[in-house]
């Protein structure tokens, strides 16, 4: 049994060792960077220096996160309970094969594509001003905060969708039908019966949606523009432009504490359910 | 008095269903119609500037349609072209090393008996539950010293580490599922352990494998922010060179890079459900 087990051990080694070597350890040195000094002292000078030249790029960071996922999760509990309660087969079908379009595009290809649709004379535009819904004149460029978060909303409410509709799917379905038969309306079954038992997954996908927005550098430079911005791109400026590894380590420990932040929320919500269950 | 509030609900009920299907109808249609505009809108908007060889404000559309750029894109001597190569050289680089290195974890993972199982599976999602900018920018500082930076394995093992966690967690639940009876049959039998793996327990775990694959390949093949950091200058893939592109406002050959991107993207959307399962998504968070 021992000798099973060391095997065992040695069997996982590679894999773990590449994970240590090249993410733990670059980890632990980008917070040795953002909390010591130029002499290796413990030190919060960098955080300091961070808060006081990107403290304008630190909120609009957590808003554009906050608005975005909160947008995710309305659309995606919206589809994902159209999928589950509508009565009209060909529209769920039809919504089913729409919704998951943007599921595997990369982030970079919907920067792209949002720089010239959203555009003040992109094809957004142009097609209202074509329906008669807009005047050429009033035409807005929308490249800024509402793109970046059109944009992330675009990308990554497939992902929340695909595991809601997941997690609605795997419900018992007698629970819904005896309601349905107790006469609850579908908004009713929807908001009591569906939503509270799918919260734990829609949480982890809510979550996963900001780590990613949180590290995607594409679309801050491609369709921000400029000031604010959003803590990615500082990142990468701080280092391009200056070499300032601790201010930028600065920035990446706030990114990932705030991550941590919404990590917790979520813990003690499922936490207190548990409890209550 | 109850009862006749129960009679009277139950008539409004009533009343409600046979009026709500049809505004119900046209309300989820609208709605259908306008997510649909919504993400075809811009999809279409990048087809259209990948055969767009004019295009200027007042136009609403192209003044030239045309392949031009399509041409010059998959020209011998184009940057596109060998950007291509080398993406692809280093997804399937990505994936062989990601297999070599999941197949045995994931198969002692699997078999459960191993110390501080649960620990370990969650250090292989770490990579993705962290906002991965600041690691990476740390990666190419180290890199830097490794001589590693600009080079193909550089780039190849920061792909890895992002791929590991697909590549593990799914071919630990692939191998979860092979029937454990099954190789001890086998071993009853006289086969020696490798060739209980090599003849039970792979191929049944096989498909499962080949999702992985296709995961970390596509991760690879769209990955942006590390390559930035660590291959940047030397090593252009088809992400840098979209960015480069379109930072460059040559708008033509960003949207066929980003075309090209799209092939393998659109392709496994439209199989993953033969890849995953939704009820399996549903057990994340439990």
């Amino acid at each position: 049994m021992l000798e099973k087990r060391s095997y065992s051990v040695v069997m996982v080694v590679p894999a773990l060792a590449i994970i240590l070597v090249f993410f733990i350890y670059p980890l632990l040195f980008s917070l040795h960077s953002a909390l010591t000094d130029s002499e290796g002292n413990l030190s919060l000078i960098h955080i300091y220096k961070a808060f006081e030249l990107y403290s304008k790029d630190i909120l609009f960071t957590f808003l554009i996160v906050i608005i975005s996922i909160f947008l995710i999760g309305v659309l995606s509990i919206t589809i994902g309970g159209l999928i589950a309660l509508s009565p009209y087969k060909r529209l769920v079908a039809a919504l089913s094969f729409i919704y998951r379009w943007p599921l595997f595009i990369p982030f970079i290809v919907s920067a792209q594509m949002m720089r010239t649709f959203l555009a003040k004379n992109g094809l957004m535009n142009n097609a209202f001003v074509s329906l008669g819904l807009l005047e050429p004149l009033d035409a807005i460029s929308f490249l800024g905060w509402t793109g970046i978060i059109f944009t992330f909303v675009w990308k990554q409410t497939a992902f929340s969708t695909l595991m809601v509709s997941g997690a609605m799917a795997a419900l018992e379905p007698t629970q819904i039908q005896s309601a349905r038969n107790l006469g609850a309306s579908k908004l009713r079954i929807l908001f009591q019966i569906i939503i509270p038992q799918i919260i734990p997954t829609l949480g982890v996908s809510l979550i996963l949606s900001a780590v990613s927005i949180l590290s995607v550098l594409s679309v801050p430079l491609m369709i921000g523009t400029g000031s604010p911005t959003m803590l990615t791109a500082d990142m990468a400026f701080r280092i391009s432009s200056y070499g300032d590894y601790g201010t930028a380590n600065s920035l990446g420990l706030i990114s990932y504490l705030f991550a941590a932040v919404l990590a917790w929320f979520y813990l003690r919500h499922s936490l207190n359910t548990g409890i209550k269950k | 008095m109850m009862s006749t509030s129960i009679s009277t609900n139950e008539l409004s009920n009533i009343k409600l269903s046979m009026l709500r299907p049809k505004w119900g109808k046209y309300v989820q249609a609208l709605f259908i119609l306008a997510l649909a505009l919504l993400i075809f809108g811009p999809l279409l908007n990048l087809l259209i500037w990948s055969v767009a060889e004019t295009w200027y404000y007042p136009h609403k559309l192209p003044l030239t349609w045309g392949f031009k750029y399509w041409e010059q894109v998959f020209g011998s001597d184009s940057d596109v072209y060998s950007s291509l190569l080398t993406s692809l050289a280093i997804a399937i680089l990505t994936v062989l090393v990601c297999l070599l290195v999941s197949i045995p974890a994931a198969y002692a993972l699997a078999r459960r008996s191993l110390p501080f199982r649960a620990a370990v599976m969650l250090i292989f999602l770490l990579p993705q539950a962290f906002p991965n900018i600041a690691v990476y920018m740390n990666v190419a500082r180290i890199f830097y010293y490794w001589d590693l930076n600009g080079t193909i394995l550089g780039v190849v093992l920061v792909h890895t580490v992002h791929g590991l966690m697909f590549s593990i967690w799914i071919t630990v639940a692939a191998f979860s599922s092979v029937d454990p009876q099954q190789e001890l049959a086998a071993r009853n039998i006289g086969a020696g352990p490798i060739k209980v793996f090599f003849s039970v327990s792979l191929p049944q775990a096989m498909p499962g494998i080949i999702a992985s694959c296709i995961f970390v390949f596509l991760e690879s093949l769209d990955e942006f922010t590390g390559t930035f950091f660590v291959g940047a200058p030397e090593i252009t893939t088809l992400p840098l060179l979209l960015y480069t592109a379109s930072m460059e406002g040559n708008y033509q050959i960003a949207s066929i890079t980003a075309m090209v991107l799209l092939v393998p993207s659109i392709s496994f959307m439209l199989l993953v459900d033969r890849f995953i399962k939704p009820e399996m998504l549903s057990k994340i968070g439990h």
